[in-house]
């Protein structure tokens, strides 16, 4: 196993969570779900991915508002939600904390209770971001995950509480977790990017991925 | 009509409905607002907003939004917003995207309400008191703006504009009292005769006003035109970061008569 990027292990955990999907739709500004959706796509020729603001071959001809009558009527399985604030009870605030204002709660109050499997993703772990308590709830729902940059979380319905699935490196996570959650005894670390998943990332995928997110691309991959 | 004539169309204190970034904003008409020292507009976004909003806001034009949203998207937060908002200066009302589209859809229906699915459990629900819940279903109702602004690729001498897929301006316009579109090329004769280009035209029954506005969306894009601008689209994320920057960016961008909508 060589070495790999951050946003590739993030990206794979995500094409895992997608297993058994048909269409996931992916809102603005969120290049890592993009990758992961591709990453699936590449393996799994029959699922589709929705990109909102694509910039060429938008699949959307009825304006900003037919990905919300797509979603009303269950035809995307997935999509993917972040939060200034997240908290233990899966709700989501993109709207105000600590005096600060954020842009807004955009689609998700809607997406989040309609949408078959909501992915929480936010690549800040802290206490100030994973809270007790949401200051305001922009949306509120049974997620199916919440990946951040350090950890994957399962959601439990019958215990309405996130489960500690893994971590990405060997740290201590209720440290810089702000609200309580269950874990095994022992937490496994997640599953690196396997050499197919890495090819796929850099090859096919980054390709896809840097038309609509270029800098990303830059960054990621070096691809100009 | 120019650019300028048509902004002198939107009253003070008007509630005037704006679309984002990504979707045919009519950003020479909203210079042409701040020249013109425009006053305590209500800007609506549908369903959000970017620069048009940021821009307004920074220029002391706007007492109240009503938006799913303010963002500059890859560029960032929206700065004047932001600030605006923590200082109490202006006032917002927040709501979400299909909450939007469903009270434009129910204006150009001339129904009162429109049921939505979900939302309810968001504190947006408490925050609103518009919204109601009627046997377990939020009824969101119908939103008339006093005004539409938008700009569109091809005006037509009949008075019809052509937007193509960004449906959403239709409905926007069909919900309006009144709608206003700056265009980058004038077409000759009628689009509504054109049997492949009349799916995207919005007819002169809903429009009100058209001006020539050339490269009238910079720095954002037209689509299949010219893209966004995004150098200085970073350019003014980091210049609004504070209240000089920012005058120091309208100074030169938007208050030099000639210089707006030419960049190099």
């Amino acid at each position: 196993m060589g070495a790999y990027a951050r946003e590739e292990l993030l990206a794979c955990v995500i094409a895992r969570l997608l297993e058994g999907a048909r269409h996931a739709a992916i809102g603005a500004s969120s290049p890592i779900p993009a990758t992961g959706a591709f990453l699936h796509q590449n393996r799994n020729p029959g699922f589709r991915v929705s990109l909102q603001q694509r910039r060429n071959a938008n699949p959307f001809t009825e304006g900003s508002r037919e990905l919300f009558d797509l979603a009303g009527q269950g035809r995307i399985d997935t999509f993917f939600l972040g939060g200034a604030q997240i908290d233990g009870s899966g709700a989501i605030n993109l709207v105000r904390a600590d005096g600060k204002r954020f842009p807004g709660s955009f689609g998700s109050a809607y997406m989040y209770s309609v949408v078959a499997n909501v992915v929480l993703f936010r690549e800040e772990h802290s206490a100030r971001v994973l809270v007790p308590k949401v200051e305001f709830v922009s949306a509120r729902g049974m997620p199916k995950a919440l990946l951040t940059g350090k950890a994957l979380f399962s959601w439990q319905k019958d215990r309405g509480r996130f489960r500690l699935e893994s971590t990405h490196e060997k740290e201590d996570i209720r440290a810089q977790t702000g609200f309580d959650y269950d874990a095994p005894a022992t937490i496994p670390l997640t599953q690196p990017p396997s050499e197919e998943e890495l090819s796929l990332l850099r090859g096919p995928v980054a390709q896809v991925i840097s038309a609509d997110y270029p800098d990303f691309a830059k960054r990621v991959w070096g691809i100009n | 009509m120019n650019a300028e004539a048509l902004a002198a169309r939107i009253p003070d204190g008007a509630l005037v409905a704006l679309p984002p970034d990504y979707s045919l904003p009519a950003m020479e008409a909203v210079r042409c607002l701040i020249r013109r020292k425009s006053r305590r507009l209500r800007l609506l976004g549908v369903p959000v907003l970017g620069l048009c909003a940021d821009l307004l806001i920074g220029a002391g034009c706007v007492a109240e939004v009503e938006t799913s949203a303010v963002s500059l998207g890859e560029a960032g937060l929206a700065p004047r917003f932001t600030e605006a908002v923590e200082r109490g200066e202006i006032k917002v009302r927040d709501a979400t995207c299909p909450a939007v589209h469903s009270a434009l859809q129910a204006a150009e229906k001339g129904v009162a309400y429109m049921p939505l699915r979900g939302v309810i459990g968001s504190d947006l629900v408490q925050a609103r008191s518009d919204w109601k819940i009627v046997d377990g279903v939020l009824n969101i109702p119908a939103l008339r703006p006093d005004v539409a602004l938008f700009h569109a690729r091809w005006a037509d001498e009949a008075g019809n504009v052509w937007v193509g897929r960004r449906r959403e301006l239709a409905t926007v316009a069909h919900a309006a009292m009144e709608t206003l579109v700056t265009y980058d090329e004038l077409k000759p004769g009628d689009m509504l005769e054109d049997e492949i280009l009349a799916p995207g035209v919005i007819s002169s029954l809903y429009v009100g006003g058209t001006a020539h506005a050339p490269k009238g969306a910079w720095p954002l894009g037209l689509p299949g035109v010219y893209g966004a601008d995004d150098t200085h689209l970073s350019q003014y994320a980091r210049a609004a970061k504070t209240r000089e920057g920012f005058q120091r960016y309208l100074d030169e961008w938007v208050l030099t008569p000639g210089k707006s909508f030419s960049p190099a």
